[in-house]
């Protein structure tokens, strides 16, 4: 495995009780490494251990055995190096608007209203929310309310960013264009993002490397496909139906090879 | 809990709370208890049994000429606003350290359970044997209502928060105690105020209770004596007295909630 940024080796995780295992491992081998700068994808379906994937990478989990290392330093709880964008956007703070959202992360880092304030409107310039700068979250759309959260992260200037799928309870006309969006921006930033998704389309159209997730318990990562399409990609095109057609007869595969156990 | 944002361009409610238009509904539905009330009480009872509005009308304002209704309504106004703030100082901290330390919720979570359900009433003459019967037992009954109602409110608040919010501003560099105050506290605003509100509709009942206690004054003093001189005229002017304090009193909190408050999402 080439040398990477952000490593999982040998990973397992399994729920446990008073130190005994509750339940099979949710995850068991996960390998995984992602070199900076990569788009990666985590391909798979649902219930499958993705979610737990990024909870450890986070830091809110703590995996059963195995190392985890961003940079060359052990992954050991929550921290600015990495930066989640969560599905739901409960995880907005209702009672800011829009622009102390943003400037959270710097203001924890103890800078001034001033400055702060200029870096979360930068940040909602780039995720073209100029205008919205004053609006609590309960009044934005489910997109724009994504948007904040992108730029609530990428504000704090994290080394990677950790997205569970952040387009999932989103409408197909904004998913879209929220998707088109984020190249755009990785391709501004040139960020180390994990993005997590069980929308092949989803992942062909954004991932330089997609990691196909075989079905649970004791999941890994089965099969890693390098989409070498140029960008930026079109939905329609004949190259990107193929690699549909390919990843999702592997995935059909793996269903039934599992059925079959 | 639904979070509640109001589209822009709607109308705002006044202290009243409500929209331009209402205000004539709301006026003719009090008009129209009013009329009921005398009805009934004219129609099937004797005015000592039950007065009519007429008579209480002019009983209360013979209390007004002579001050006597001003003095009941401020004394017990007193009582019951000194026992729901510091009832609610104590509860609201209490309930955010019991609902974000599990080792602080553990320990007084028994006592929470307990308390609850013992009616104020009932330590009535224990607190009069420790506390003497001043204004100190009076206020301790109130504070002792309001205490539970705005402990358990903001303890479900806590729990109330959603963990990603947690996580989220741990990824963003929150230490805990940072947390603790960036999120946490701002996140749980709406249930210690919504608690606040249910502790102010406990703190009127209870000043009843609490002027059982000798006391010469106060709306509760007023309903509790009268019944010995089947004064209920009296009892009237104290029942409407607090209806009425009660209702004014939510309305204006709850305006300073909407005016001063409204981005962290209160119950309106």
């Amino acid at each position: 495995m080439a040398a990477g940024f952000l490593v999982a080796r040998d990973v397992s995780f399994g729920y446990e009780a008073e130190g005994r295992a509750v339940s099979p491992p949710v995850l068991s081998h996960f390998d995984l490494a992602i070199p900076e700068g990569e788009f990666f994808c985590l391909l798979g379906p649902s219930g499958c251990g993705k979610t737990t994937v990024l909870n450890l990478m986070a830091g809110f989990l703590r995996p059963t055995s195995g190392t985890l290392t961003l940079d060359a330093r052990p992954i050991a709880g929550p921290g600015v190096d990495r930066a989640v964008v969560f599905q739901s956007d409960d995880s907005l703070f209702t009672w800011l608007r829009s622009v102390d959202n943003v400037a959270f992360g710097p203001r924890m880092s103890g800078l001034s209203r001033a400055r702060r304030h200029a870096i979360a409107r930068e940040h909602l310039r780039l995720v073209h929310l100029e205008g919205q700068e004053d609006k609590y979250p309960g009044e934005l759309s489910g997109g724009m309310k994504q948007r904040v959260q992108i730029a609530r992260v990428l504000a704090n200037d994290p080394k990677i960013l950790l997205m569970d799928e952040p387009f999932g309870a989103l409408d197909a006309q904004s998913r879209t264009r929220l998707q088109d969006e984020l190249v755009e921006i990785w391709g501004k930033t040139r960020k180390t993002i994990l993005f997590i998704t069980h929308d092949i389309a989803e992942a062909i159209l954004l991932a330089d490397r997609i990691g196909v997730m075989t079905r649970g318990p004791g999941a890994h990562i089965g099969e890693i496909i390098s989409v070498d399409l140029p960008r930026p990609r079109r939905r329609g095109s004949a190259g990107f139906g193929e690699m549909w057609e390919r990843i999702s007869a592997l995935i059909e595969a793996e269903g039934v090879e599992e059925g079959e156990r | 809990m639904s979070v509640a944002v109001r589209p822009v361009g709607t109308a705002r409610p006044g202290l009243l709370g409500k929209v331009k238009g209402e205000h004539a509904l709301y006026l003719a539905s009090i008009l129209g208890m009013i009329v009921l009330w005398h009805f009934i009480s004219t129609t099937f009872f004797k005015p000592q049994f039950f007065p009519s509005p007429a008579i209480v009308f002019n009983t209360g304002m013979e209390m007004v000429a002579s001050r006597e209704l001003f003095e009941h309504i401020g004394i017990s106004l007193q009582r019951i606003l000194t026992g729901f703030f510091v009832g609610s100082g104590i509860a609201a901290p209490m309930g955010l350290l019991m609902g974000s330390i599990r080792k602080v919720r553990v320990i007084f979570d028994p006592y929470t359970q307990f308390f609850r359900f013992v009616p104020s009433i009932a330590w009535l003459t224990p607190v009069v044997l420790w506390f003497g019967i001043g204004e100190v037992s009076k206020v301790l009954i109130i504070i002792y209502t309001t205490t539970f109602i705005v402990l358990i409110n903001t303890m479900v608040g806590v729990s109330n928060i959603a963990p990603n919010k947690l996580r989220a501003a741990a990824c963003l560099g929150a230490t805990p105690v940072k947390a603790f105050i960036h999120v946490t506290l701002p996140a749980t605003l709406p249930f210690i105020l919504t608690g606040m509100r249910l502790a102010m509709g406990n703190s009127f009942a209870t000043v009843v209770a609490a002027e059982m206690i000798a006391a010469d004054a106060g709306l509760g003093y007023l309903i509790f004596d009268s019944r010995l001189w089947m004064a209920t005229d009296k009892i009237f002017i104290g029942i409407v007295c607090l209806g009425a304090l009660g209702l004014m009193t939510d309305r204006f909190f709850r305006y300073l909630i909407v005016r001063f408050a409204r981005q962290y999402g209160p119950i309106e």
